[in-house]
C-alpha cells in the first residue's frame, strides 16, 4: 500500500447559475479589479493509502459520487499525488 | 396510525409541523434519526431546519443518514412522505425526489410570504385544493433554487410532476414572482410515487388559525 493524495475538485455545471461567484465578482469590481468572468468550485484533498494511484483515484471518484458532488448541479474532477 | 416527524441534528420546523399535523387531525411523533423508523409508521416528514449546520451542500449530510434508507423503502412501498423546506433538500439528496435545490438567485437567505399555483389536485397532498389554485405560504430558505437539465423539466412536465409553481396572487407564474430563481418556478415536485412530495415553502407555519392564514393545511391534509 502507498500513500497518495486525491483532490477532488466540484464545479457547478456548466450553465448552472452561481449567485455565490456572480457576487464575489461583483465585489471585486468594486475594489477596482478588471476581469471577464469567475468560477468558484469546492476542493476536498483526501489522504488514503491504496494499492496504486489508479485504486486511489476510483475511491476518490466513489466518494465524488456518493457524497461530494451532486450529480444534478455538479461536475468533479480527481487527481492522485504519491505522498513524499 | 401515527406520521414520523424525523429530527436530525440542526432539525427545527420539527415541533412545528407536529403541532400543524395536529391541527389537522394527524397524530404525529418525533423520531430521533439514529433511533429508526417506527414499523408502523403511516407517514414520514422530513422536516425543515439546518440539518448538519448545511455543511457541504443543505441536506447532503441528513440525506446519508441510515434512517434514509428505511425511508427509501417505506416511500417506496407508498408511504407517504412530506419533506419541506430542509426535508426538501434532504428529499432531493438523498433521490426521493428530481433536480437540487441550491442557493438563492439572490445570494442571499430570503424569509417572506410567496404566492403558488397548484399544478395538479390529484394527489393526496393538493386534493384539498382546485388545480390552478393560488396559496399563499411562507418561504424561509438560502438554498431553495430548484434546478435540473432542460431536458429533465420536460420530462418532468410530462409526467406531471410538478406539484406547485410559485406565481403572483392572480396566478401568473411569472420571473417577478419567482423568489429564488427556480427553473420554471418550480417550488414542489413528486416523487416516483405521488405519495412522496416535497416543497421548499412551509405549510406548517400556514396551518393554525390563531397565528394566520392555513392554506398551508390542505397540504398537512395527505396524511389523512
Amino acid at each position: 500500500m502507498t500513500g497518495y493524495t486525491a483532490t477532488v475538485t466540484v464545479r457547478l455545471k456548466r450553465g448552472v447559475l452561481d449567485p455565490e461567484a456572480e457576487t464575489t465578482q461583483r465585489a471585486l469590481e468594486r475594489l477596482g479589479f478588471d476581469l471577464a468572468d469567475l468560477r468558484s468550485a469546492d476542493q476536498f484533498e483526501i489522504d488514503l493509502d491504496a494499492d496504486s494511484a489508479d485504486a486511489a483515484a476510483d475511491r476518490a471518484a466513489e466518494m465524488a459520487e456518493r457524497l461530494l458532488a451532486n450529480p444534478t448541479i455538479h461536475d468533479y474532477t480527481v487527481d492522485v499525488t504519491e505522498q513524499t | 396510525m401515527t406520521v414520523a416527524v424525523i429530527q436530525f441534528g440542526g432539525s427545527n420546523c420539527d415541533r412545528d409541523a407536529v403541532r400543524a399535523l395536529a391541527e389537522v387531525g394527524v397524530d404525529a411523533e418525533f423520531v430521533w434519526h439514529e433511533d429508526g423508523l417506527p414499523a408502523d409508521a403511516a407517514g414520514i416528514v422530513l422536516p425543515g431546519g439546518f440539518s448538519y449546520g448545511d455543511y457541504l451542500r443543505a441536506g447532503a449530510m441528513a440525506a446519508r443518514s441510515p434512517i434514509m434508507d428505511e425511508v427509501r423503502a417505506a416511500a417506496a412501498d407508498g408511504t407517504p412522505v412530506l419533506g419541506v423546506c430542509n426535508g426538501a433538500q434532504i428529499g432531493s439528496e438523498a433521490g426521493l425526489t428530481p433536480g437540487a435545490f441550491t442557493t438563492n438567485r439572490s445570494a442571499r437567505f430570503q424569509c417572506e410570504h410567496v404566492h403558488l399555483r397548484v399544478e395538479r389536485a390529484d394527489t393526496p397532498w393538493t386534493a384539498a385544493y382546485e388545480t390552478g389554485e393560488v396559496i399563499e405560504l411562507p418561504i424561509a430558505h438560502g438554498e431553495g433554487r430548484f434546478e435540473a437539465r432542460d431536458d429533465r423539466l420536460d420530462e418532468l412536465e410530462a409526467n406531471d410532476r410538478i406539484l406547485f409553481r410559485y406565481c403572483d396572487a392572480d396566478g401568473a407564474v411569472t420571473d417577478a414572482a419567482n423568489p429564488n430563481g427556480s427553473k420554471r418556478n418550480v417550488a414542489g415536485v413528486l416523487g416516483d410515487r405521488e405519495t412522496v412530495a416535497v416543497l421548499m415553502p412551509h405549510p406548517e407555519r400556514a396551518s393554525l388559525p390563531d397565528v394566520g392564514p392555513t392554506d398551508g393545511q390542505g397540504v398537512l391534509r395527505g396524511f389523512r
